[in-house]
C-alpha cells in the first residue's frame, strides 16, 4: 500500500492545511490520527489556530471526544502526583518526574491534547529502597510477581518492576536510569539527577532541565520495540524543541550537542534530529546534524531511514509501507540487542519462553479438575 | 443520499463485502462491512428506513466476519473489528447480527465524549421527553419497546445522549434490544413488530432486536427536551406503582448510570444536574404492559401518571 499520511503530518505541522482537507480525506486522517495517537493534538491545535468549528462537524466532535478524554487523564495525572507527593515526602530526592507526568504537571508544549498511560519517575538509586518501601505503605504493589522477573529487572533494567496502587489501579514506573544497566550506551543519571528543575505546583517533585527532556525523550524513542507511538513521541520531541528554540534562540543547537556528548546520548538525539527535521520539519540547521556526537554513517543512516521510516507510520494500514511487518520485527529485535548483551539476551528470553509455557501448562492442568470453574 | 431499503439488496450486500456500507443513525456514520449473510439480512430487515450515504466520512468503521484459522470452519465462529483492532471475544457464527449491534453500541459508548452518555433508555411523546435507566434485567427494553410501539418516538434504547452545550437529548434511533422471555411479550404485545435475527445461548440469554419505529427514524435529526427521569422495575405479578423519587437520590442514581459522567468532570456534574432540574422522578415497578402504557400516556398528555 502507498503511504499516505502526508495530510496527518502535515496537519501537525501547519494546522490550518486541516481546513484543506475534505471529507473522504479526513475519513482516512481521523483513523490515522487515532491510531498514531495524535487525534488529541489535532485537536489541540485546531483550537489554538481557532479553527475548530470551521472543521466538519464529524470531524471536531472527534477531537473534542478525544480531547475530554486527555483533559481527565490529565485531571488524573495531577491528581495521583499529589498522592505520590506526598508518599515520597519523607525521601532526600530530588525526585524527578518523567516525560508525560512532566508535560502534564507544568502544563509543557508536548502536553497539549496528549493522552498518558502511566507515571514515570527517576531518583538516585541509593534511594530507591526508601522509595519502594514508602510506596508500598503508600499501596502501591509490584505487578512482577514471579521471582525471576524481579530479579530482572532489579539486576539489569533502569527501573523498578512497574507498581500498581491498589485502590486508584495507576501504573507508576520507579527508574533509577535513564537505561538498563546492561544497555548498549552507558549514560549516567548523576548529571540530570544534578541539574534538575523544581516543577511549579509540586514542591516535592523536580523534573530534568529542559536540554536533559529532550535527551531522555529521544534516548526512550530509538530504544523503543513497539512503534505503534513513535509518530507520537516524535511530535513532543518536534515541541520540546521549537519551545526551547523560542526561548533560546539559536545557541540552543550547540547547548544540546554539548549536553549530548556529556550524557554519552548523541545517538539518540541525532536520530531524534533526524527525523524531527525530515517528518516534522523541525528547523534544524543542516551542519548541526553533521556535527552531532556519535552520528550515525552514510549506510547505517539509510538502514535506520529503511526501518524507523516504516516504524513510524506502522501504526495505521492507512500510513503502512511495503515491508512494514518485517521493520517493526527488526525494530522489536533492535531494541532487545541495545537493552541487553546478546549473552544476556538470549538466555532471558528463553526463560521468558519457558514460563509462559509452563504458566500455559499449569493453566490447562487447573482448569481440567473438576469444580475449579466455579472458583 | 438514499434510505436502504431504497437500494437494491444486492447492492447493498455488494457493498457490505467491498468498501462498506454507510449507515446514518443520529449524528453518527457507521461505514460497515461483513461477509455474512446474516448481518446483511439482519441490516436489511432492522435498518429499512436509515439513511445510507454513498459516500464521505464515517465516525466508525466496523466489520463483522467469520475469525480465520479452525474455528472458520468448525463451530464457526465470527467476531468484530473496529479500523483494524478488535476489543472483543470471538462468538458463535449465529450470534452475528447480535455482535453487530452490541459493537455499534461500543462505538458510542467507548468513543462519544462529546456527549454526557448514560445507560438508559429515552423516548418522547408531546415533546416530552422520559428516560428510563436501568439495570439490566429491570423490563428497561421491555417497556421501551412497547412505548415505542404504542406511538412513543425511541430516541435510544441503550444510550442516552445529552447534548454538551444545551443540554437537550439526541436520538439514535437503533433497534431495541430484546432478551428471553421479553421477547415473546412483544411479540404478543405487537404481532405486527419486526423482529430481526435471533442469536441463542448469548452471554444475555437469548437475543432478537426490534425495527425502531417510521416516526423515531424519520425524527432522528430532531433533539429533545428532559421532562421526566422514570427508574422502571418489571417484578412478577407486582400492581403498578409510581413512588416519587427525591431529586438528590435520582442525581445520584443518574450519574451512576453515566458512561462517561466522571470522565466530564464538572461538566458531567452540571449536565445531570441540568437533567434531574427540568424533571419530574419517579421510581416505577409494573408487571402488566396493559397498565403501565397507559400510565405513561398520562404521564405525557398530563404531566403526572
Amino acid at each position: 500500500m502507498r503511504p499516505v499520511w502526508d495530510d496527518l503530518l502535515r496537519a501537525v505541522i501547519d494546522p490550518q492545511s486541516m481546513l484543506a482537507l475534505d471529507e473522504s480525506r479526513w475519513d482516512l486522517v481521523l483513523r490515522q490520527a487515532y491510531a498514531a495517537g495524535l487525534l488529541g493534538r489535532l485537536g489541540h491545535l485546531a483550537q489554538q489556530q481557532g479553527i475548530e468549528q470551521q472543521l466538519p462537524r464529524p470531524v471536531w466532535h472527534a477531537m473534542e471526544a478525544m480531547l475530554t478524554l486527555v483533559a481527565q487523564q490529565q485531571r488524573a495525572v495531577r491528581w495521583e502526583l499529589l498522592h505520590l507527593q506526598r508518599v515520597l515526602a519523607g525521601l532526600p530526592g530530588p525526585v524527578l518526574l518523567l516525560k508525560g507526568a512532566a508535560y502534564a504537571a507544568e502544563g509543557l508544549p508536548p502536553a497539549g491534547g496528549r493522552l498518558f498511560s502511566d507515571i514515570d519517575i527517576l531518583l538516585p538509586r541509593d534511594q530507591l529502597d526508601a522509595a519502594e518501601a514508602a510506596l508500598m505503605l503508600g499501596g502501591w504493589i509490584s505487578e512482577a510477581r514471579e521471582a525471576y522477573d524481579q530479579r530482572y529487572y532489579r539486576q539489569w533494567m533502569h527501573e523498578l518492576p512497574p507498581m500498581t496502587q491498589v485502590s486508584r489501579g495507576t501504573t507508576l514506573d520507579v527508574h533509577h536510569r535513564l537505561l538498563p544497566l546492561t544497555a548498549r550506551i552507558q549514560t549516567d543519571p548523576a548529571p540530570v539527577l544534578q541539574a534538575s528543575v523544581p516543577v511549579a505546583g509540586f514542591p516535592g517533585f523536580a523534573r530534568p532541565q529542559s536540554l536533559d527532556m529532550v535527551l531522555h525523550s529521544a534516548c526512550h524513542l530509538f530504544h523503543e520495540g513497539e512503534w505503534g507511538h513513535g509518530l507520537r513521541d516524535l511530535v513532543d520531541l518536534d515541541a520540546l524543541l521549537r519551545a526551547e528554540l523560542r526561548s533560546r534562540g539559536s545557541s540552543l543547537w550547540p547547548e544540546l550537542l554539548d549536553r549530548a556528548a556529556r550524557l554519552k546520548l548523541g545517538r539518540p538525539l541525532f536520530y531524534a534530529l533526524r527525523y524531527c527535521a525530515r517528518l516534522l520539519h523541525t528547523p534544524v540547521p543542516p551542519e548541526i546534524l553533521s556535527r552531532c556526537p556519535d552520528r550515525a554513517g552514510a549506510l547505517h543512516s539509510a538502514w535506520m531511514d529503511a526501518l524507523l521510516l516504516r516504524g513510524f507510520g506502522s501504526a495505521h494500514p492507512g500510513s503502512q509501507r511495503v515491508g512494514t511487518s518485517v521493520a517493526n520485527f527488526l525494530l522489536y529485535v533492535r531494541s532487545h540487542y541495545l537493552r541487553m548483551p546478546p549473552h544476556l539476551l538470549l538466555p532471558h528470553l528463553l526463560t521468558k519462553a519457558w514460563m509462559r509455557w509452563s504458566e500455559k501448562r499449569q493453566a490447562k492442568e487447573q482448569a481440567a479438575l473438576p469444580g475449579a470453574e466455579g472458583g | 443520499m438514499s434510505r436502504l431499503n431504497q437500494l437494491d439488496p444486492t447492492l447493498v450486500r455488494r457493498r457490505l463485502a467491498s468498501d462498506g456500507l454507510l449507515i446514518r443513525t443520529g449524528p453518527f456514520v457507521y461505514r460497515l462491512r461483513s461477509r455474512l449473510p446474516q448481518v446483511a439480512e439482519g441490516l436489511l430487515a432492522m435498518y429499512p428506513l436509515a439513511d445510507s450515504p454513498e459516500q464521505g466520512l464515517a465516525d466508525f468503521h466496523l466489520r463483522i466476519d467469520s475469525v480465520t484459522g479452525l474455528r472458520r470452519w468448525w463451530r464457526p465462529q465470527v467476531n468484530a473489528w473496529l479500523d483494524g483492532y478488535t476489543p472483543f471475544l470471538p462468538l458463535p457464527a449465529d450470534q452475528a447480527y447480535a455482535l453487530l449491534e452490541w459493537a455499534m453500541n461500543f462505538c458510542v459508548a467507548g468513543h462519544a465524549h462529546h456527549y454526557l452518555m448514560l445507560h438508559a433508555a429515552c423516548l418522547e411523546r408531546q415533546g416530552r421527553c422520559v428516560i428510563l435507566p436501568g439495570h439490566p434485567g429491570a423490563g428497561k427494553s421491555t417497556l421501551t419497546a412497547a412505548l415505542m410501539l404504542s406511538g412513543w418516538r425511541l430516541l435510544s434504547d441503550e444510550i442516552t445522549l445529552v447534548d454538551r452545550d444545551t443540554g437537550a437529548l439526541h436520538a439514535l434511533a437503533r433497534p431495541v434490544s430484546l432478551k428471553n422471555a421479553s421477547i415473546d411479550v412483544i411479540r404478543g404485545f405487537a404481532p405486527q413488530a419486526c423482529l430481526g435475527p435471533l442469536a441463542r445461548d448469548t452471554h444475555k440469554g437469548s437475543v432478537a432486536h426490534l425495527q425502531p419505529s417510521a416516526l423515531s427514524v424519520d425524527g432522528m435529526h430532531l433533539t429533545g427536551r428532559p421532562a421526566f427521569v422514570v427508574f422502571p422495575r418489571w417484578r412478577k405479578d407486582a400492581e403498578t406503582s409510581w413512588t416519587p423519587k427525591g431529586q438528590a437520590e435520582a442525581f445520584e442514581l443518574l450519574a451512576r448510570n453515566g458512561f462517561n459522567y466522571s470522565m466530564l468532570g464538572r461538566l458531567g456534574f452540571e449536565l445531570v444536574g441540568g437533567l434531574i432540574d427540568s424533571s419530574r422522578c419517579w421510581s416505577f415497578e409494573y408487571s402488566r404492559l396493559e397498565e403501565a402504557i397507559p400510565a405513561f400516556e398520562r404521564l405525557a398528555q398530563e404531566g403526572a401518571p
